[in-house]
């Protein structure tokens, strides 16, 4: 059911497809870390955020924090994903100063959740199934920082033992526009269960990028067989974090590598950095030694069994995530699936549109949201929750522009007097009388005045019926824009004789 | 199976314990004489047997989502071989 | 029964007794203890001694025993194994890496013995990291045994890795100490130095604050001079720890209390697989001897089989090195411990050089051992098939239990042997925890007894097998083998000044 764009790089020696798969590394939102009581919190004072189990001292054991699980669980089924009632945390074991242990407690062979899949919706209209492979539960690292001192590095555990979530998709994108969608989905998807807070700048969720490429036909070949011998050599982007950087580091990654196998080199399958100041990916040289992590189920733990009844309940709670709200939206509100896909794309727009709409016309809600409101959020540089006027404000204005209270334009320049000024849009148009005038009279009068003022005008239109337009803003302007212009238009017809259009 | 020199060598690398040249030769004795000794196992019939995770028949407990610790940065680094302004100081590491 | 005349003569029990009714007081009783301690230097049984902490620990002991607060232990003097985290006490697993470690807490089991009262004399040498078993391979140089044989003047192991404590209680240094055990590491000591030793059910005493060697297999125990006395002070060692997810969650019972129920009826198996080639002609006689005490005392003696006996060392030597390669890897001279004084070029450098410095040779090789069975391409020819045969171990025991309800075997393959005489060869020293070792791989409880001497008048242990959280059982079929063995032997006070 995977209909990609067509999207392939043109070298020298021919078409070059991509291939992108992506491990994401999600911080579970919870108070405390995954095998410790300490906080989570982030920006404190070095080292703070510690224990004696974070920093590893003799004789310290890890403890779960029942929470976090949950919290996986949550993010697995809400990947439509296979939840294993039996996983087993194992030690990934190296040395580096940020990692107390000298292992990361981690889950290896048998992560908590399965397979599942991401849909994204792509702006041409494409319909794009990504698998998952996994998600599993693992420690993060502590921070290094390395420009307080000329020859010497300073560590803070702050993060480290801070409950992540890797989220391990298939090598299923195929652009770099696929990429940065499946990022924005994920993160909409973790956003939508309230199990990671998706916040790329605090480094809440972070992205490995593997990026291959293959001549066309080969990632179809792939996919029939299952076979990776039919993909390039992958090499890793390590923790990108932007959906822009994830796009900009992709589009790069794979036009070098081009490069390489067009230049008669090979690709070397390495770790790799993305610098977003020189959009460019380096080797990370550090990373380059030959890795064995020695995985062994951790001693200190037993393996986590999870009851049934406790994954169904789980599940029974789980708010309503992207594709139904979108599906619901299609079918309730009768606006397009592109439409549909951009609104849920971010709960809290959804949750804006849907109080928007309530019980106005749907589409024009939609409209006036698309056109009005993200026009002067995007203006003054806000997100949807920091909007100066409210949904129900926005609700009210769009009803009273439905049946006819307040002009279109009227409607507009009310959104900006709230938008400025707050206050309650219906109160505003009673007592600055901004009532659109339908009474027939009040307009016939004005219309009088204004043909008495331009004589010279009315011999004009005889010959020209287009300039009613122009009588249409007198008239107007004469009634402070309130006059309704069907109504004006209804009139200068009758008035000046004209004919009927087309 | 058994060690050669090189491997000795990669595991101490892994291990991150210096192994001076002449301490290489006399590690891969003592090395093969535990394996030789460990070889036993192997006549061992362990089809289907599943390997041990716990010796103890309980299931894993799990903590509340509480913050319980923390805040003792002064105790954390207290037996810091180096450290400022509680912060672990480490030689430069480019990471 | 009179009371000893030396204060330092007294068990754990009687101690408690003339403590709590008021016919010592814990000052004396811990002046006492702590001048043995002193005058024991020619032992090396301590890595740090405590004195002044015990004088106060003592002297808040009185005031709670004059106020009526007495709480179980209260005022008792104990030596602690210097592998359990005490706060603001040095800690050094036996260990040059943790030579200045002054840990910032107090592990689970001492914070139970002091919340019970007990007073600490201090801390006592082991084997680094608790690898060995001859105490040989500490940094801070080998405990010596308080036995001598007949006619000689040669210095002997005490065993290990639990040495310190066990010489401790044997020359009457504390009424009683911690030991852990992961191979063999109480029971071993404790049967070679003529004391009680017991390795409880895996899970029972909090592994939290105790320096890890091997995470599965770790367990701690008390040693001490008679079975009552283990029963007591297991007690207060044992409880539930939610810092510690492997501790159990079942109560800990009042182990003192069917101590003398006798074995009446109690079906004790006696494994064939332990009767090994080469050992002294002296372990089988008095395996047989033990035998036909508890056979004397009422018990239904069953031949059983433990087919898998003879891999568990070889198997314990691939999980035990395996686990300890990554328990080891926090030394790393970054937040605590030996970092090299050496100049280095890098990280890597450093963490090469202060490891290299800082483990001893036998920690060192079993690091690159673990490191091995873990790597790549090794691990389940090596790790996983350990692990299985872990699994049909446990299976050979749960077999065994439709038959009887504890197992009786030896101790140890033979007696203490003299300083220098194994540590050249690594397998020979390995093969001491031939009889324990199945226990631990197992999770099950261990006791060893007193039962008897050699020829050359040296100490020899029984080992008493239980199921799982039935200690109470192993401690009773041990007290059977105490009253029947009357082991009353105590070696020379060579020692003293
Ligand atoms: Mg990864
Ligand atoms: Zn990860």
């Amino acid at each position: 059911m995977s209909q990609h764009a067509e999207k392939t790089i043109k070298g020298e020696t021919g078409d070059w497809e991509i291939v992108v798969g992506m491990e994401v590394h999600a911080q579970v939102l919870s108070k405390a870390k995954l095998f410790s009581g300490t906080s989570t919190e982030f920006g404190a004072e070095p080292n703070s955020h510690v224990s004696f189990v974070d920093a590893a001292m003799p004789g310290m054991l890890p403890v779960i924090n029942r929470f976090c699980v949950e919290q996986a669980v949550k993010t697995g089924l809400g990947l439509k994903a296979k939840i294993n009632n039996r996983s087993v945390f194992d030690r990934k074991n190296y040395f580096f100063p940020d990692l107390p242990q000298g292992y990361q407690i981690s889950q290896y062979k048998d992560p908590i959740v399965g397979e599942g899949e991401i849909i994204l919706d792509m702006p041409n209209g494409a319909t794009v199934v990504v698998g998952i492979e996994r998600l599993h539960l693992e420690q993060d690292a502590g921070k290094m920082l390395h420009d307080q001192h000329p020859d010497q590095s300073f560590v803070d555990l702050n993060r480290a033992g801070t409950a992540l979530m890797e989220i391990v998709s298939k090598p299923h994108m195929r652009s770099s526009e696929e990429a940065a969608a499946f990022l924005k989905k994920l993160r909409a998807i973790v956003r939508y269960l309230g199990t990671c807070d998706g916040n790329m700048d605090e480094g809440s969720m972070r992205a490995d990028v593997n990026v291959s490429v293959c001549k066309p036909g080969g990632y179809e070949k792939f996919r029939e067989t299952g076979s990776f011998k039919h993909l390039g050599t992958r090499c890793e982007i390590k923790n990108v974090n932007s959906m822009r950087f994830v796009q900009m580091a992709v589009e790069y990654e794979a036009r070098r590598q081009v490069e390489i196998i067009e230049g008669g080199g090979t690709i070397k399958q390495e770790t790799r950095r993305y610098d977003s100041k020189l959009n460019e990916t380096r080797s990370m040289r550090s990373k380059e030694d030959a890795h064995d992590y020695r995985y062994f189920p951790d001693p200190d733990l037993l393996p986590l069994e999870l009851e049934q009844s406790w994954v169904d309940s789980i599940k029974a709670s789980l708010p309503e995530l992207p594709d139904e709200k979108k599906a619901r939206f299609i079918k309730d509100f009768g606006i397009s699936a592109y439409d549909a896909g951009v609104l849920v794309g971010e709960k809290e727009l959804a949750d804006f549109y849907e109080e928007l709409a309530r019980g106005v016309d749907a589409k024009a809600a939609a409209n006036w949201l698309n056109n009005e409101v993200l026009g002067r959020l995007n203006r003054d540089g806000l997100g949807i929750t920091q909007s100066p006027v409210s949904a129900s404000a926005n609700n009210a204005i769009i009803r009273m522009m439905g049946d006819g209270t307040i002009s279109g334009k009227l409607a507009k320049d009310l959104l900006d007097i709230v938008w400025s000024e707050g206050g309650d849009p219906v109160q505003i148009v009673e007592q600055r009388g901004m009532k659109q005038v339908t009474d027939t009279s009040a307009i016939e009068k004005a219309v009088e005045a204004v043909i008495a003022a331009n004589p010279e005008k009315v011999e004009e239109i005889k010959a020209k019926p287009k300039l009613a337009g122009w009588f249409v803003g007198q008239v107007m302007k004469q009634t402070g824009g309130k006059a309704n212009p069907a109504a004006v238009n209804a009139v200068l017809k009758t008035r000046l004789n004209l004919p009927d259009e087309g | 199976m058994s060690v050669d020199k090189d491997t000795v060598r990669r595991i101490a690398k892994l291990a991150r314990i210096a192994l001076e040249e002449d301490r290489v030769e006399p590690m891969e004795r003592e090395l093969n004489g535990i394996l030789a000794w460990v070889e036993q196992l192997q006549e061992v019939n362990v089809e289907g047997v599943v390997p041990m995770t716990s010796v103890v028949a309980q299931k894993l407990k799990m903590r509340e989502d509480v913050v319980t610790d923390g805040n003792i940065a002064e105790a954390v680094t207290a037996n810091a071989p180096v450290s400022e302004d509680n912060f672990f100081v480490v030689p430069k590491v480019v990471e | 029964m009179p009371l000893p005349s030396k204060l330092t003569d007294f068990t754990l029990a009687e101690a408690r007794d003339a403590v709590l009714g008021r016919k010592i007081s814990s000052t004396e009783l811990t002046k006492a203890f702590s001048k043995a301690v002193a005058d024991a230097k020619p032992l090396n049984a301590f890595v740090t001694e405590t004195p002044e902490k015990a004088l106060e620990m003592a002297a808040a002991s009185d005031t709670r025993i004059a106020k009526g607060e007495a709480r179980p232990l209260e005022g008792l003097p104990l030596a602690i194994k210097d592998l359990f985290c005490t706060k603001g006490v040095k800690t050094t697993a036996g260990s040059n890496i943790l030579n200045n470690f002054i840990p910032p807490y107090e592990s689970t089991v001492t914070q139970n013995l002091w919340d019970a009262g007990a007073v600490m004399l201090g801390k006592t040498n082991m084997d680094e990291f608790a690898m060995g078993s001859s105490n040989e391979t500490s940094y801070y140089k080998p405990v010596l045994s308080p036995w001598r044989a007949k006619n000689s003047n040669a210095a002997l192991v005490p065993g290990g890795s639990s040495g310190g404590s066990a010489s401790a209680v044997a020359a009457n240094l504390c009424l009683g100490a911690t030991g852990t055990d992961t191979g063999g590491s109480i029971r071993q000591p404790a049967a070679v130095t003529g004391t009680v030793g017991l390795k409880p059910t895996y899970g029972r005493c909090s592994r939290w604050g105790t320096v890890a060697f091997a995470s599965s297999l770790d367990q701690a125990g008390p040693m001490t001079r008679t079975v009552r006395d283990a029963a007591i002070l297991l007690r207060h060692m044992a409880s539930v720890d939610p810092k510690d997810s492997t501790s159990v969650d079942t109560p800990v019972p009042d182990y003192e209390a069917g101590l003398e129920n006798g074995v009446k009826g109690l079906r004790v198996g006696i494994p064939k697989e332990y009767r090994i080639d080469g050992a002294p002609p002296e372990i089988d006689t008095l395996w047989q001897k033990g035998t036909d005490w508890l056979k004397a005392q009422g018990a239904q003696i069953v031949e059983v089989s433990l087919p898998h006996t003879k891999y568990a060392l070889p198997a314990y030597y691939i999980v035990a090195p395996a686990e300890a390669s990554s328990n080891l890897a926090r030394y790393d001279g970054v937040r605590f411990g030996h970092r090299t004084k050496e100049a280095v070029r890098d990280m890597i450098d450093l963490y090469e050089k202060s490891r290299a410095e800082g483990f001893g040779a036998e920690v060192r090789r079993r690091i690159l051992i673990g490191t091995y069975v873990l790597s790549a391409g090794y691990y389940d020819a090596y790790y996983t098939r350990a692990q299985k045969i872990r699994t049909l171990i446990l299976r050979d025991f749960e077999q065994a239990w439709e038959q009887c309800d504890v197992l009786l075997t030896p101790a140890t393959p033979g007696p203490a042997f003299a300083i220098g005489e194994k540590s050249n060869d690594p397998i020979s020293m390995y093969l001491n925890d031939v009889f324990t070792v199945t226990v631990n791989l197992a999770g099950l409880p261990g006791l060893a007894v007193p039962a008897g001497l050699t020829a050359d008048g040296l100490p020899l242990g029984l080992q008493i097998i239980g199921k799982a959280f039935d200690e109470a059982t192993v401690l009773r079929a041990g007290r059977s083998i105490e009253t029947a063995a009357n082991f009353t032997a105590k070696p020379q006070h060579w020692w003293a000044a």
